[in-house]
């Protein structure tokens, strides 16, 4: 294995050989074109790194009118997963506890998490205009089906011992959930996280895209009109770059949330 | 027994059938017409071979489970629902693994809504030796020392009848005898009723005030008794010794060892 330095030198550099490949392949007249009519062609196809790179140096130095759009991915990235997690949770304990209706339901949860929720985004622009509302009810159709199903999994595999020892203890129906059914359920909440947040992301750039008047999405919507494929890959970078950091967030909130997890090889620091 | 103070806990023809769930036809007796009294601040130990329901009287005891027949008597009361007066320590992990140690000890005097939770749960951990060791999180304890933690959880609620499920048999023999020994301490300071189940026959010996044969299941029955008549204090190591131990021993072996042979006998044939 690499040391920490040695491993990110590694990373960074791979970066720059793609950009370096990116340039060398798409500026015209650097190479003869072997696979397009001319030579303008891969530019317009793919966009040319340096171009892109001064937009994104335009969006957020130069007129530093992106933070305004990103603001508003970031609104309905939060709002989407707090709403989805929060009713996730709320439904995967009623359903896990309730053996009735989760009978009744199971078919409905079912059909509903198979279908394609994304094609709901062109309803929720006519429900819910096409402001934030859309995006985030887009969100909490991906995020909810996540948690929801987490819950009901980790309610269910509560130990039958703890469970026993708890109501042993003295607990109330209410105690056991919340200190047995509730810390149980949110240890399988944060397990998946990453994949909440990261299509709660999704559904507010997706929803975005299909009408909007602001976010990044809506930036790429407009660029796409005009052909204009180096803001496109601009857009589509910031929007990497912006997952990566809503994704390292999230590791440092689980990091804290959860140690009473067990991780392997875990030794006392002293 | 006198009629003025009633036993701590009274099993009086108890039977327990499961009935499996897909298939109604399928049914197992786990116990079959269970008579078993425990004094207030007796130690009663049940041995008996691997698989012949001795968790489900210990259940039944603790009202986890009810009787197919018979009833469960707590201090002359009919038990309804769960046993309030017992403390149970499981015999698998029963911690909670998201709350430390302090808040698993503390966790059953906060369920009362006890003001003093923090400062008795304290107290209890310093007791059974982990008073350095309440901000961990049971993953990051040893085996023993979640055994620990598990004793003080359930003695902190100070229950008159304390039932125990083979608590120590995951544990190595040292770590063992040392935890007997100090469960026989904190039991000699408060003298509460226990119902102690056991496959180790030298741990009921050196532990009871007297033994219960059980008979290898299913229907598993009480085939004998022992009263252990060994002087106390005793040290669980060198009792061991003691010529009326090896007498009782191989008394109590005599009855045990045809149903311990019938037991695996069973087990055989199953698999």
């Amino acid at each position: 294995m690499l040391s920490g330095f040695k491993l990110r030198a590694a990373q960074g550099g791979l970066l720059a050989a793609v950009f370096v490949f990116w340039h060398v392949m798409t500026t015209p007249g650097l190479v003869p074109p072997f696979m397009f009519d001319n030579d303008r062609q891969a530019a317009f196809f793919f966009g040319e790194p340096l171009k892109i790179l001064a937009r994104v140096w335009v969006w957020f130095v130069t007129e530093a009118d992106i933070y305004r759009h990103l603001a508003v991915t970031l609104v309905e990235t939060l709002l989407a997963f707090g709403i989805g997690a929060v009713l996730g949770l709320a439904m995967g304990l009623w359903l896990a506890l309730a053996p009735t209706a989760s009978a009744i339901l199971e078919p409905y949860v079912k059909a509903l998490n198979s279908m394609p929720r994304i094609i709901l985004a062109p309803i929720f622009a006519v429900w819910f205009g096409l402001g934030i509302g859309s995006k985030v009810a887009l969100g909490v159709t991906l995020v909810f089906f996540i948690v929801f199903f987490n819950v009901y999994q980790g309610v269910k595999e509560v130990s039958p011992v703890v469970l026993a020892n708890a109501r042993m203890l003295g607990a109330s129906n209410r105690q056991l959930l919340r200190h047995v059914y509730l810390p149980s359920a949110t240890s399988w909440v944060f397990s998946s996280l990453h994949t909440s947040v990261g299509l709660a992301f999704v559904g507010a750039v997706v929803g975005e895209y299909l009408g909007s008047s602001q976010g990044v999405g809506y930036l790429i919507l407009q660029a796409e009109g005009t052909f204009d494929i180096n803001t496109v890959m601009a857009g589509i970078l910031v929007l990497t770059a912006f997952a990566l950091l809503l994704d390292a967030a999230v590791g440092r909130i689980e990091k804290r949330l959860m140690k009473w997890q067990p991780k392997t090889g875990e030794t006392e620091k002293l | 027994m006198s009629g003025a103070t009633p036993p701590a806990l009274v099993l009086d023809q108890v039977s327990c059938t499961f009935i499996s769930r897909d298939d109604p036809g399928q049914r197992y007796t786990a116990v079959r017409d269970v008579t078993l009294a425990v004094g207030a601040g007796e130690f009663v130990s049940v041995v008996g071979p691997t698989g012949c329901g001795k968790s489900t009287l210990l259940n039944l005891a603790a009202g986890l489970l009810q009787p197919s027949t018979g009833s469960v008597h707590v201090f002359g009361r009919p038990l309804e629902g769960l046993n309030r007066r017992a403390g149970y320590m499981f015999q698998t992990e029963s911690l909670m693994p998201w709350r430390t140690a302090l808040g698993n000890v503390m966790a059953g005097l906060e369920f009362r809504g006890d003001a003093d939770a923090k400062p008795k749960a304290e107290a209890w951990l310093r007791r059974v030796g982990l008073g350095a060791f309440g901000d961990r999180y049971p993953h990051q304890m040893s085996g023993g020392m979640r055994k620990r933690a598990s004793l003080a959880q359930t003695l902190a609620l100070d229950p008159d009848i304390i039932l125990m499920d083979e608590p120590f048999s995951a544990l190595d023999i040292q770590t063992r005898q040392l935890m007997e020994n100090e469960v026989l301490g904190l039991w000699a300071e408060k003298k509460k009723a226990v119902l102690f189940i056991t496959h180790d026959l030298d741990e009921a010996i050196a532990m009871s005030d007297r033994v219960v044969v059980l008979s290898a299941g299913p229907a598993a029955h009480p085939i004998g008794e022992f009263a252990i008549d060994l002087a106390r204090p005793r040290d669980v190591a060198e009792v061991r010794a003691h010529p009326r131990f090896v007498e009782l021993h191989s008394a109590i072996w005599g009855v045990l060892r045809e149903e311990v042979l019938k037991g695996y006998a069973q087990q055989l044939k199953v698999a």
